[in-house]
């Protein structure tokens, strides 16, 4: 089992390094070498689709896991440089500090006005610090709470990006109220009368994620995972092991395939081949086009209407049995 | 009265012994202080229907959605056997017992929560229990009074567990909206993803002394606190100095102060 991105994508990395530096020599090779240099590039192209295809056509729970996390992934900021413009990021909770772990604020998505919430995650030490490794505080939570009354209040349709292990669970967050800010977030979600698309884009983790995945629509990336304990804390759970993750990543049934299956999410939107992070511009259209068509979708309805999809959409999530046992 | 079972269940007895300060009470004593213990005043855990009987009017409650039971959707290793051994424990479906019942005369829709029920953990059952516990009360006009005992979402039922969260939550904005209100206590424990959800935004929250309340479980914010714990951290006396509740109640006030609140908040059908 490998334990991270890194170590399971390592055949992959290999060859792309080799590609490189064959592309690298081409640009500095003597004529009668040319022919020579393009055939090993064209090789090294050939044998790198071929290793994508063996690793990507069959992704297990726990390979989703591990691509989901992995660092070069596109975060929230990444999208939404891609698909809106005119962004300008709005912080504070207005009531205790900063969080930087969600970020929002308004930005244009095809020439209209949308409001847009996700969780950030960091690529290198000070970021993910700075990030707080997008695990947000009750004033984060708060800010999104802020942000979303705004969209109400301005007609803006709303747009969240999922991306977070988890809320932060130490003990500042729990004594300011993690939980309440959750709740209280997911409450405001329901109470709105304008379009609410949420994408997970990354890491679904537990009541960190859905505290600002509460759309009408939820859509997932095809590699993206969502659920409601992480597989490492399941694994210790059930066998005392957390290094059984692979196990439990597969018991949970964490992949965007399984949810659509369950009904709990309207679209698994496709990524690019070898996937989000092989070509961010291909990954952020595609997600770009989802938005667009649910929101074009939703605009149908009307205030009422869209508070009564999205209570409609939730009420029926679960599976139990209703005739009484004998 | 179905108190549940004593703090020990081999002790059959007339004593008992306190989970906390190890004294030898008598059974008859301790099951008319609710469990209470008279020497230190420990709160000792009820079941679902010790609950009930402990708090609303004599024969006055009324049991709906019994018959939900839950299904293995995930097919989680060992799922079957651990609800089948709690079903055959509890004589129940799910942690949760959820119904109507008279509270000093007024009508109440409510849910208790049974801890000793796979830790109260809410799956698709409670959650669609706990939904229609705050359906009833929007659509009937009566107060919501609903009781936690559990330790978060249930694991075994993944994604459609944490779903319940949203679905239980939005089911208190209907409540909102209806202008009846919703009283949640926190009982030992009251933790995780029932605590971020429905729980958290009731529109007053008592909690029973000492109980356990929080968000992570207490390994998981240990090993990422980078501040030091206080020795009360993740108690109802810590959420309360925090700012996160309204009261601690001792059990035996419970009722009186139910029936003080709903009286005045929103007086239901009689
Ligand atoms: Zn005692």
């Amino acid at each position: 089992m490998a334990k991270s991105w890194k170590e399971w994508e390592r055949p992959l990395l290999e060859l792309e390094d080799l590609l490189a530096k064959a592309r690298a020599a081409l640009k500095t090779a003597e004529p009668e070498e040319m022919a020579q240099a393009e055939q090993k590039i064209a090789d090294f192209e050939r044998r790198r689709d071929n290793v994508v295809e063996v690793l990507y056509s069959r992704l297990g729970p726990w390979e989703k896991v591990l691509v989901a996390r992995a660092e070069p992934r596109p975060y929230a900021l990444d999208y939404i440089a891609a698909m809106f413009t005119d962004f300008i990021e709005l912080d504070g909770d207005r009531r205790f500090g900063a969080d930087h772990a969600i970020v929002g604020g308004p930005a244009m998505l095809s020439g209209r006005g949308v409001m847009v919430v996700g969780q950030q995650k960091g690529r290198n030490i000070q970021e993910r610090q700075f990030r707080n490794f997008a695990m947000a505080k009750p004033e984060g939570y708060r800010k999104a709470i802020r942000l979303f009354e705004m969209a109400d209040r301005f007609k803006l349709p709303v747009i969240t990006l999922v991306d977070t292990p988890a809320a932060d669970p130490g003990v500042e967050s729990e004594s300011r109220g993690i939980s309440e800010a959750i709740a209280a977030s997911i409450m405001k979600m329901f109470e709105l009368r304008v379009p609410i698309v949420s994408v997970v884009i990354g890491e679904g983790g537990s009541g960190g994620a859905i505290g600002i995945a509460a759309g009408n629509r939820v859509l997932m990336q095809e590699h993206a995972v969502y659920s409601v304990i992480p597989p490492e804390g399941c694994a210790a759970i059930l066998w005392r092991m957390p290094e059984k993750g692979a196990q439990a990543a597969a018991a949970l049934k964490l992949t965007a395939q399984s949810a659509h299956e369950f009904g709990l999410i309207h679209e698994i939107l496709p990524e690019p081949f070898g996937g989000a992070h092989r070509d961010p511009a291909a990954a952020a259209a595609i997600v770009k086009d989802g938005i667009e068509r649910h929101l074009a979708d939703l605009s149908k309805l009307s205030e009422s209407e869209l508070r009564e999809d999205r209570y409609g959409f939730y009420r029926k999530m679960g599976r139990f049995n209703e005739v009484s046992r004998v | 009265m179905r108190l549940g079972k004593a703090p020990r269940a081999e002790e059959t007895g007339a004593f008992v012994q306190c989970q906390n300060c190890r004294k030898t009470l008598f059974r008859k004593e301790f099951e008319e202080a609710l469990l209470v213990c008279p020497s230190c005043g420990h709160h000792h855990r009820l079941s679902g229907m010790g609950r009930i009987d402990a708090t609303f009017d004599p024969d006055s409650f009324h049991e709906i959605d019994r018959e939900l039971s839950s299904l293995d959707p995930l097919e989680f290793p060992e799922y079957r056997e651990k609800l089948e051994g709690a079903m055959k424990k509890t004589g129940m479906n799910d942690p949760i017992v959820s119904g109507t019942a008279q509270l000093e005369g007024i009508l109440v829709s409510v849910a208790v929560s049974d801890f000793s029920f796979m830790g109260g953990s809410m799956g698709s059952v409670a959650g669609e229990k706990i939904t229609r516990t705050l359906e009833r009360a929007a659509s009937g006009g009566m107060p919501a009074i609903i009781f936690c005992a559990t330790g978060g979402a249930r694991m075994q039922e993944g994604l459609l567990s944490l779903m319940q969260m949203a679905k239980t939550t939005a089911a208190v904005q209907r409540c909102r909206e209806a202008g009846v209100p919703f009283i949640c206590i926190f009982t030992d424990p009251t933790m995780a993803g029932v605590l971020a959800s429905y729980a958290s935004v009731a529109d007053v929250i008592i909690a029973e002394p000492k109980a356990l309340v929080g968000f992570a479980g207490a390994r998981v914010s240990k090993q990422a606190q980078v501040v030091k714990a206080p020795d009360d951290f993740q108690t109802a006396e810590f959420v309360l100095k925090s700012g996160m509740i309204d009261r601690i109640v001792p059990r035996r006030e419970m009722r009186s102060t139910l029936a003080r609140l709903v009286r005045m908040l929103g007086g239901g059908m009689t």
